[in-house]
């Protein structure tokens, strides 16, 4: 049996633990508030830029720009994935390297050249595991990023797909659907297929400055670059959310652990005052 | 006459500005161009610069990059990658900017860091006549 003081230090270090978890809950929970609010103001542009595409690409269709064109015949595919560069999240990132390491290795199956492209380090430090092609990685941005990032990103998969080093751009992110339920998706990027506006626009006449295709060959680029912003947004959002559940867990694991171990610690006291006395007792009676 | 159009203008990580105004004057790939209330739907890029709106006899200056405006009858739209009032423009910051681009500009020798560096010279020029354009028109 544990002796008294080995328990105590045991219960002394449970407490610290929880201490630590409910403190991670509690930054986690207004960091999620920060970045929940990020994707509230980003919706009213999202929003209105795929109101103004669907209006455009009504009348569009494949030929019009290269950014819309399916090649025939697939050699590399692009894989972008966004995770967050910490952990203790819970199985928020595993979730989302399991599904885009299964995309490569489906993709490597049917004789594609498969590349990455990191955002987030957890991301990235499983991908160079498994031997991949690392492009491009941007680590520890996370906590702080902005459109500029995504339209980096952006432009260097735009390029790499214009020059014919990738076929097929595929985006593996977080999505953030409640508090309690993050998805990785998998939504592939490029080449831009049935734009989600198609069915909002509003179906009015305007009149166009350049042209549809100048204005098309503005948008559809940007139109990369608010997929990518969002699964940024959405993947910091759920990271968070992920987090927070997490700590929760952990925290009341804790509970549980000191509860069994005040337990355990009492029972222990008890044992020895019963075995102390006994002695005691054992004592006298032995002296009479 | 009383007729005002809604101005918005909304950038990825904020909603800039929304208001009613008289008169926008927005500097469209083509060239600028000016929307009074009752203006036919219209679709148009935009380059980097100065847009202005007028409210109650005063201008207002805002500064946008890389953005497209939507105007129908009784409101205009602009999505810009970044857009700024003439009020909150640093202009330490543009002018700082401005040296690194032209420093830029005299060392770059590939064609892509050049096109970029020349872009950063435009947005930081734009941004600084934005405010003193605004300075003058005293809105600022």
């Amino acid at each position: 049996m544990a002796s008294l003081r080995d328990v105590k230090t045991k219960i002394g270090a449970v407490k610290k633990t929880k201490q630590i978890t409910k403190a991670m809950n509690m930054v986690a929970s207004a960091k999620l508030r920060n970045a929940q609010g990020r994707i509230e103001r980003f919706k009213p542009y999202a929003q209105k830029f795929f109101e103004m595409l669907g209006d455009l690409a009504a009348g569009a269709d494949e030929s019009v720009h290269p950014l819309l064109a399916k090649r025939e015949e697939k050699k590399t595919v692009g894989i972008v994935i966004v995770t967050s560069d910490r952990g203790l999240c819970g199985s928020f990132n595993a979730n989302i390297i399991k599904a885009a390491l299964k995309l490569a290795r489906e993709k490597r199956a049917e004789g594609l050249g498969v590349k990455f492209y990191c955002v987030g380090k957890k991301g990235r430090d499983a991908v160079r595991k498994a031997e991949y092609e690392i492009v491009v990685q941007y680590r520890d941005i996370m906590g702080s990023f902005d459109f500029t990032v995504a339209s980096k990103l952006g432009n260097e998969l735009i390029n790499a797909f214009l020059d014919g080093t990738l076929d097929e751009v595929v985006l593996c992110y977080g999505e953030f659907i409640s508090m309690g339920r993050q998805v990785p998706v998998a939504q592939i990027v490029l080449p831009i297929s049935g734009t989600p506006g198609e069915a909002a626009g509003s179906g009015k006449e305007y009149v166009y400055e350049p042209s549809v295709e100048g204005l098309l060959a503005e948008l559809l680029p940007r139109f990369v670059k608010v997929q990518v912003y969002r699964g940024m947004l959405d993947t910091s959002a759920s990271e968070h959310a992920a987090r927070m559940t997490a700590m929760d867990n952990a925290t009341r694991a804790c509970d549980d652990m000191i509860n069994a171990l005040t337990l355990l610690y009492n029972k222990t006291r008890q044992a020895a005052i019963t075995r102390d006395l006994m002695d005691i007792v054992g004592a006298t009676e032995a002296l009479k | 006459m009383s007729k005002k159009l809604l101005l918005e203008i909304v950038t990825p990580d904020r909603k800039v500005l929304s208001q009613d105004v008289d008169y926008v004057g927005a500097p469209g790939a083509l060239g600028e161009f000016g929307v009074l209330p009752n203006h036919i739907p219209f679709l148009s890029a935009l380059g980097i610069g100065n847009l202005y709106y007028k409210d109650g006899g005063r201008t207002h200056y805002v500064f946008v990059s890389g953005g497209f405006a939507e105007v129908n009858p009784d409101k205009v739209t602009i999505l810009a990658e970044a857009a700024e009032k003439a009020t909150d423009i640093d202009t330490e910051r543009a002018r700082k900017a401005q040296e690194r681009a032209q420093q830029r500009l005299a060392r770059a020798q590939e064609k892509v860091d050049n096109a970029r560096a020349q872009a950063a010279l435009r947005r930081s020029l734009a941004r600084m006549s934005c405010r003193t354009s605004g300075e003058k028109a005293g809105t600022c």
